[in-house]
């Protein structure tokens, strides 16, 4: 391969959001002609490097130097005029419409007083397509369209556009292995005419398989861009880690007790298959992987929100048959959801009533709610885990992020259960937080509960957990504890490859 | 050969099926002639399916313009209100400014308030329902200050004459009507403004990131709104030589539901003028055909409550099945 002159330069980007210093002087540039792969731990930087790109964010300093010119590039709009593309994971195409009317979403032909040529339109969207190898005309209503070919149509139409660099966020997340072939197969298309491809994944193999260079984020800075050709996996995750271990020091120190929790080769359809674990008590369990390994779905499961297809669950040592949500409550299971706003909290409500929700009937006597014992636990628990509210009926909306995941808490701990399943516990909560629900976990353990952490924060799962299970695509790829949870392990798990067998590129 | 024979046939077929599950108000609608038509010896006359034109024509016309608004994924309230003023502005100006120059004032003052409200909603960024309700009480209220709430008398009586223009049994109000939703149902299907009116409704991120300018169209299509309602409430000065302060009072409400009943979707981006036909054929059938069979006006309102509800359970019914596949 003949190394081009970058079509696209990063020099020295810098954007800060409130806190957070999310890219650091970030510098990297694409060639026309190669695929480019940007890779990272979650919060490493690349979402808002690319953002900057599309201009969905700006920069606070540094510029971006495309075709050889500095530019300033506005909005979405912009960028794909001056023939930039981004293809976000969610699709930003219209459902009702046509494929052909999406392709050209914005530019559609017509006549002096407006009238579409919509044979014009349909014959460029067929051109489009038939460049691709696409099975599907361009009258296609485009919601009856699978996932797959929903993103053919948004190359199609980085093609019809003409762009000179097409940015892939994550697109294999939802695709089909004989999918992803067919997407790969296309990237290739475009990179062989002359494109400038970015990449961004957090599946390893895909990027070895498909990149020609590979840039390493980590705490939005760059730590290298290597040759894909002259590198390993085993470089590429030092790159990734680097960072000084253990910032967390909340690990329990409990006495593990008996078990409470076994599930043996569950399964679901749809997410996962084949999965067994087991839990004791004053235990911490870590579960990682990255967004869409089935980690939420496997819990929901056990808590008898999804169906559960095949296996077992035993409580206690006692097989429970299939569980629902209130089966799963009476044992003593408490579900803390990943979701705060959607599924945890009513944040136009005060703390009071947002306790004692799910419990109504541990706090009313013939359904007439008892305000005197919703104050009683209130106060109890805003002792307990030291949430600053200025009272009971302070709408929730009004406290800060780590404040409302307490009452998430508190919320199903005044049912006092005896296994507790935080999902992505930390999510969008600042570090001082952080840290307080860490030490809550470690204390709910000393306190003899047994406790499931999923996260997708490395350090975060390797500080508080005893015990590290690591799943990847729907299945269980990798059991740690003790020496054996190190950063390196578990992103070498997740990616599908172990640490006996190097890469060869 | 036979067996290519039944392939294209039963394409046709599913093609045909396909078409009448996206409009099955048109099942709903046929199903409501048939049964009206056995129950009572007068639903079927020349005379009363041109009377039931006719009724339903005036929603109808209100209908046009809302469906054009809810496929940008907005609403309009004040249609009622602004056939209110419309009307008393056609029959109230003639005197001072003549019969025509009277009417065209009655027609541009729908167009404005069409504008005012699409402007304040694409602005603003309040949402539709809001504005327009704003503008529901305000217009209402502009109605009674300017009739004095009295209803306003046409002077010359001649002017009622146009709207006893036939085309064989059909009205020139159904005319206008059946023209109007064929003109707006070519320009949703065949104009950049109409595809463009679907893709805001649809996707409105997708839109503004494709540079779609997204508060000129929805400004347009108040404005046709405004002017649909406009237009109805002349075709009414006409047919009653009368201008009342409280004319078109909740025909916003029974607009919707024809527009909703016909299958457009409230939340936007789906919709035809189509169903829109449909619906408001529906809802005049349904009101005819009850009135023939004498029910008390509270079951007619009971019926038709429960008619709307059981279409969108079909609708639901069948989205969801599409989904599914």
């Amino acid at each position: 391969m003949t190394t081009q002159p970058p079509i696209l330069t990063v020099n020295q980007v810098t954007k800060t959001f409130p806190g957070v210093v999310a890219l650091d002087k970030v510098s990297f540039d694409i060639r026309r002609g190669e695929v480019h792969a940007l890779v990272g731990e979650n919060g490493a930087g690349k979402s808002t490097l690319m953002k900057v790109l599309a201009g969905l964010y700006k920069a606070d300093a540094g510029e971006i130097i495309y075709k050889g010119q500095p530019v300033n590039i506005t909005s979405p709009l912009d960028a794909r005029h001056q023939g930039i593309l981004l293809i976000h994971q969610e699709l930003s195409l219209s459902p009702e419409l046509s494929v052909a009317e999406n392709i050209f979403l914005g530019a559609w032909p017509t006549n002096r007083i407006g009238i579409l040529r919509k044979s014009r339109l349909n014959k460029d969207a067929q051109a489009a397509l038939t460049a691709l190898g696409a099975d599907f005309g361009p009258n296609v209503r485009l919601g009856s369209l699978s996932i797959a070919k929903q993103q053919m149509v948004e190359i199609a139409r980085a093609n019809a556009f003409e762009a000179n660099v097409v940015i892939f966020d994550e697109p294999t997340a939802s695709l089909t292995d004989t999918e992803k072939d067919l997407l790969f197969a296309t990237i290739r298309d475009l990179r062989d005419r002359g494109v400038g491809i970015v990449y961004i994944s957090h599946k390893m193999d895909e990027i070895f398989e498909l990149t020609d260079r590979i840039t390493v984020l980590r705490d939005g800075q760059v730590q290298g861009t290597v040759q894909t050709a002259d590198t390993d996996l085993g470089q590429i995750t030092q790159m990734m880690i680097g960072r000084e271990l253990e910032k967390f020091f909340h690990r329990a120190k409990s006495t593990l007790g008996a078990e409470v929790l076994r599930v043996e080769n569950l399964a679901n359809a749809r997410h996962f298959r084949d999965v067994s674990l087991s839990v004791r008590q004053g235990e911490v369990l870590g579960l990682y992987g990255l967004v869409g390994a089935g980690r939420s779905e496997l819990v929901e499961t056990i808590f008898g929100v999804r169906s559960m297809d095949a296996g077992e669950i035993f409580w206690h040592g006692q097989p429970t048959g299939r569980l629902t949500p209130r089966k799963a409550t009476d044992l003593g299971i408490a579900l803390v959801p990943e979701n705060r706003k959607e599924q945890g909290l009513v944040l136009g409500q005060g703390g009071r009533a947002n306790i004692s929700l799910p419990h109504p009937g541990m706090f009313s006597r013939a359904t007439i709610m008892s305000i005197s014992a919703e104050l009683r636990v209130f106060e109890n628990y805003k002792n307990r885990l030291d949430i600053k509210t200025t009272g009971p009926e302070q709408v929730l909306s009004d406290l800060s992020g780590g404040n409302q995941q307490k009452f998430v808490l508190a919320k199903w701990l005044c049912a006092e259960p005896k296994l507790i399943i935080l999902d992505e516990p930390t999510r969008g909560i600042d570090i001082g937080s952080k840290s307080a629900i860490h030490e809550l976990i470690a204390g709910l353990a000393e306190n003899g509960l047994a406790v499931i952490v999923i996260s997708s924060e490395m350090p975060e799962v390797l500080g508080v957990s005893h015990r590290i299970l690591a799943m990847s695509d729907g299945r269980m790829v990798g059991e740690f504890s003790g020496d054996e949870m190190t950063e390196k392990n578990l992103i070498e798990a997740v990616s599908h490859r172990t640490p006996a067998a190097p890469i060869l590129a | 050969m036979t067996t290519v024979k039944t392939t294209g046939q039963s394409r046709v077929t599913d093609s045909a099926i396909t078409w009448l599950f996206r409009n099955h108000i048109w099942l709903f609608l046929c199903l409501a002639v048939m049964i009206f038509s056995i129950t009572s010896p007068y639903f079927l006359t020349v005379n009363n399916i041109s009377n039931v034109l006719t009724q339903g024509a005036f929603i109808g016309i209100l209908a046009v313009g809302m469906t054009m608004v809810m496929i940008d994924g907005e609403i309009d309230l004040s249609v009622g209100a602004t056939l209110a003023l419309s009307t008393a502005l056609a029959i109230g100006l003639q005197e001072q400014i003549g019969v025509w120059p009277a009417v065209l004032a009655g027609l541009l003052s729908g167009a404005a308030l069409g504008f005012l409200n699409g402007t304040i909603t694409a602005y603003s960024g309040i949402h539709s329902f809001i504005v327009t309700l704003g503008a529901l009480i305000g217009i209402r209220g502009l109605v009674f200050i300017y009739t004095g709430e009295d209803a306003l008398m046409v002077q010359d009586f001649s002017y009622t004459e146009y709207a006893e223009i036939y085309l064989g049994p059909v009205s020139i109000t159904a005319l206008t009507f059946f023209a109007l939703a064929l003109f707006f149902q070519w320009v949703l299907s065949s104009t950049r403004h109409g595809r463009e009116t679907f893709a805001i409704g649809d996707n409105i991120e997708a839109a503004h990131d494709a540079g779609i300018n997204i508060k000129r169209h929805k400004i347009i299509n108040f404005t046709i709104c405004g002017t649909m309602a406009a237009v109805a409430g002349i075709l009414l000065s006409m047919r009653l030589g009368t201008a009342e302060p409280n004319a078109g009072k909740v025909w916003e409400l029974w607009t919707i539901i024809a527009v909703v009943l016909g299958g457009t979707r409230l939340t936007g981006g789906f919709g035809s003028m189509w169903k829109t036909i449909g619906g408001v054929m529906t809802l005049a059938v349904l009101r005819n055909g009850l009135r023939l069979l004498n029910t008390p006006n509270y079951v007619e309102l009971m019926v038709m409550g429960t008619v709307l509800i059981l279409a969108l359970l079909l609708d639901r019914f069948l989205a969801n099945r599409t989904e599914a596949r």
